[in-house]
Order: structure tokens, then sequence, then C-alpha cells
């Protein structure tokens, strides 16, 4: 006997791989997701009788498969034409299926599925959208409430973006050395961007929106068995796993920011905080750098200091000016200014985001670091003036309220000189 | 008769556990562990960490080579292990290093982080 709710997460974790097989044998994707829903119903029914089979991925392929070749038989019966395509492939028999999952076939499978949902004619928030309902099985109702909308604007939005994934032809041939790599970049981002979709959430919403982030860790990890010696998807798992320890110290009892330096470290995540460092010490081996493996040696660092002032930060503006170099961005600069304002003081940092002061006009967090290393260095009013501008560019609640704190210390600190000078 | 008590399961469907079902079998497997330490019979405990943080150090003949991920071999069996407390995975794979070197006959270790570790059960 096994309870019903020991049955979901073995249908979670078989999805990504079964859906992936079915949608090569059936080369339609709703037909896929119908015939795993199918397999997962029949599960439910025998393995609470029957305990769980040995390998329910491969059961569930099979049933998924048998009942919609029945399925297509029976449409077939009305239906005067029916599509050769979609019955070529149906001939395995069951055997050859567990050889097929043993064999690299799968890992094309799998990354065929991934790269299909970040398809580059979606939009960032519907490719997120799209992998969340058909590579994980999250529910409409889940995922509407992630991105804080209502279901039925979810719904549309979901079935539109299937629409246009139907009409884009993704090639169903292994893909050569290139292509895979490629596929595998694209496929990396998205797992990126659905991790940050559930990070950037503001204090109130991080328990609606956490669960993107587990999520998004669950795909890295799949990513990695898959290709297990690219460094960069260590570089990415570990990064995710490094970041999201901090979630319990991220924020206070009333939802507001906690800084890194205030958070308090005995509430990150040891495990994840584990597993993150063995990655990153993993990728490291290969020397072969790119983005996701600096952002992961930054947050290495920041893991492995137990108080705030043992963090290394001349290595971390070393490991930001690799990354400057890798992607060179605005943004990156002035994450460099924070580290070198740490090791070689707030005028050498404001010097070096002076010439940003265009690019970044209106990106917040500018005015946000501007006005701390003004403050700083005692330059009162202006520093007042950045942090206005940086309230006036606030994405979120959460961030205005962060800056406000900001101005009442400035406030105190100028009375008491004030005072001092009276 | 001391024993080693290994476990194995998928990992795949325990990394889909929520949080919840995790701490729950986590508590279960604690009111056992405990009875066992109270009788004094039993030693250290370990939860590994996912396999797709391992590395392996396998050694056919001469120089051994360090591959990615977890060792999976079934024409050979689990030996033995050892626990070790080092700064990184560099020094984790000099120590396999070691002793590869100092044992003649091929072989591979898997290099495990480990999330949870009880090194002595209170009453032994």
């Amino acid at each position: 006997m096994t309870d019903i709710a020991w049955i979901d997460p073995l249908l979670t974790s078989a999805r990504p791989q079964a859906v992936a097989a079915l949608l090569r044998y059936f080369r339609d994707l709703d037909t896929a997701e119908e015939a795993f829903q199918e397999a997962c119903l029949r599960a439910l029914r025998n393995w609470p009788e029957n305990g769980p089979p040995r390998d329910p991925t491969a059961w569930l392929i099979f049933v998924g498969r048998n009942t919609a070749i029945d399925a297509v038989r029976r449409r077939a019966k009305n239906d005067p034409l029916p599509d050769e395509r979609v019955l070529s492939d149906l001939g395995d028999a069951e055997a050859e299926i567990a050889e097929r999952l043993d064999g690299a076939d799968y890992r094309d499978d799998i990354l065929r599925l991934l790269f299909i949902c970040c398809h580059p004619d979606l939009p960032a928030t519907q490719q997120i959208a799209v992998a969340l309902r058909i590579v994980s099985g999250l529910s409409v109702r889940q995922i509407a409430r992630a991105f804080l909308v209502g279901e039925s604007a979810m719904e549309q939005r979901i079935t539109r973006a299937k629409g246009r994934i139907a009409d884009a032809s993704v090639p169903f041939e292994a893909p050569g050395p290139v292509e895979r790599s490629e596929r595998l970049a694209s496929v990396a981002a998205m797992v990126y961007l659905v991790f940050n979709e559930g990070y950037s959430a503001s204090g109130g919403d991080v328990p609606m929106r956490a669960p993107l982030c587990d999520e998004a860790i669950r795909l890295a990890r799949l990513l990695l068995r898959l290709f297990p010696s690219e460094p960069e998807i260590m570089g990415l798992t570990a990064l995710l796993l490094l970041q999201h320890a901090r979630v319990a110290a991220r924020f206070d009892a009333d939802g507001m920011v906690v800084l890194l330096d205030d958070q308090d470290r005995t509430k990150w995540n040891a495990k994840m905080i584990a597993e993150g460092l063995a990655l990153i010490d993993k990728a490291m081996r290969h020397r072969r750098p790119g983005a996701y493996q600096i952002q992961a040696a930054i947050a290495a660092l920041h893991a492995r200091a137990r108080r705030p002032e043992d963090t290394d930060w001349a290595q971390i503006d070393l490991l930001y000016q690799g990354l400057e170099a890798i992607q060179p961005s605005p943004v990156v600069t002035l994450n460099r200014a924070v580290a070198v304002s740490k090791s070689r003081g707030a005028q050498a940092a404001l010097d070096m985001i002076e010439p940003l002061a265009q690019k970044l006009s209106g990106y917040f967090h500018f005015f946000g670091v501007k006005g701390g290393l003004l403050m700083q260095l005692g330059r009162h009013a202006e520093a007042r003036a950045a942090f206005d501008r940086a309230i006036s560019l606030a994405n979120s609640a959460a961030e205005a309220a962060h800056i406000r704190m900001h101005l009442d210390r400035l406030a105190a600190e100028t009375s008491k000189a004030s005072g001092k000078a009276s | 008769m001391l024993y080693a008590v290994l476990c194995y399961a998928s990992e795949d469907a325990i990394c889909s556990w929520t949080k919840e079902q995790d701490e729950e079998v986590m508590r279960n497997l604690f009111v056992v562990q405990e009875k066992y330490a109270k009788a004094g019979k039993l030693g250290p405990v370990a939860r590994l960490l996912p396999t797709t943080a391992a590395t392996t150090l396998r050694k056919v003949k001469g120089e051994p080579l360090v591959l990615d991920g977890p060792f999976a071999e079934t024409k050979e069996q689990l030996l033995g292990f050892y626990t070790i407390d080092v700064a990184d995975l560099e020094e984790a794979v000099a120590f396999a290093k070691e002793l590869s070197d100092a044992n003649p006959s091929g072989g591979s270790y898997e290099i495990r982080p480990v999330g949870v570790f009880s090194p002595v059960a209170p009453t032994i």
C-alpha cells in the first residue's frame, strides 16, 4: 500500500522525461501532455494497491503511449485521413522503451522539450509560464499565484504561448553538437529566469513565489544529470543553490529587505550551501569559466564568510572583473563597485560608477548604491538627492521602504553633525 | 558485529518531496535512530547530498582520472567508505588520490558532499 501523497513526487519527478519521450512519439505537445495525464490517472488507481513499479518513468511512458494510441485509433475511425506522421513511430515494443530510457536518446528528448518552452518568439514571462506548466507540471492556478495574476489571465497566456510553439517547428532529429550546446544555453537561461522570477519577489510575496526557486533548482539538477560535465550547468546549479540558501534571512518579520551584511547567517541553509560549494569547486576544476560560474563563485565567497567582515572583497572584485570581460554591462560594473567600496573605499567606488550615470539613469540600484557611497563620504545633501531619485524609481514597496530607511539614517546623522557644529 | 547499513532510493523522487514530506521522513527516521542510540548500538549517521554534486576519482591503470558525477559501475561493489572534513573539493580529491596511490589495484572513489551528519550517537 502506498499513500497517494507519496505517489505525487514520483509522478512529478518522472514528468519531464515521460512527457519528453511521449512528445517524440506523438510529435504533438497536447497529445503528449494528455497521454501523460492519462497515465498518471492510471498510476493513481493502480499504484496505491500494487505499490509503485520499479521504474515509474518507463511505466508512465508505456501506459501513456498505449492509451494515446487507443485514443488516436478511436479518433481515426471518424477521421478519413489518419495523420501518418503521428502513427509512424509507434511500432516499438516495451523492451525498446526501457532500452531507450538508458540511451542518450532521452537526454535529447528532455532538452528538446525544455528548448521548445524557451522559443525565442515567446516573451520571457511566457517561456517561464509554459515551462512550469509543461515540464514541471504546476497547475495553472499555482503558476497564476506565483505570477500574482488571475487564473484566467494565466490560462490565456499559456494557451497563446502553446499555440505559438505548435506553429514553430522544432526538428525531432538528434541535434548536432553545436546545436545541442546552443539549446543547452537557451534552456539554462530559461531556468535562470524561472529562478529570478521567484527570487526577485518582495517580502510579502515570498511564500507564494519561493516555489519557483525550488522548481528552478530541480530543473537545474535535471540538466546537470543530463550533462554532468558541463561546467556552466554546474555553475548555474551552484548559483541557484547559494542564492536560495539565504532566503530565510533576506527579509525581516515586516517583509523589509535585509542586506547581506545585516543578515543572520545562522538562518542560511547549510545543506544548500554545502551542495553549492561542492558544485562550484567541481566546475572550476574544468578551467572553462563562464558567467554562471563566476556569479556562483562570488556567491560562494559570501557563503564561506562566517561573518560579513570575513568576506574576501578583493577576490570578489577580481571575479566581477572577470564577469565584466565575459559579459560587459553597466550593472556588472555597478556590482563590482560595491566590492571595491569594501576593499578600496567609497571614493574609489564612486569614481568607478560616475561614468555609468547616463546608462543607468533609470536604474533604481544605481541611485541606491550612489546614495550609500555619498553618505559614507559625508556628502549628505548629494546622498539625499540620490536616495530621492532611487525612491522614484523603486520597483516595489519593499525597495522604496529600504531607501527610506537610509534617508532616516541620513537625517539622524545630519542632525547629529549639525548639533556638534552648533 | 558492526554493520554498515546503506540506503538506496530514487534521488529524483526524493528531490521532488515537499519540505513537509522531507521533514516528516527525517522525523520518523530520527525516532528509530534515537532508539538505537539509547541502546548504545548506533554509530555515525550521514545523509548524502545529491549525486549531481559528486565527483569520482577513477583508476584503471596509472594516473587516476577525476570525473564529474557519481560512480556508476555495476560490475564493482561498494567496499568501504571514509568521512573527511576538509576545506574544499581540491583537498577531498587529494585525499582520494592518496588512497588510490596507496592501493596498487584499480578502483574508484566517489566524493559526495554530506548534508546531514551526526558524528557520534549520544550514548555511544
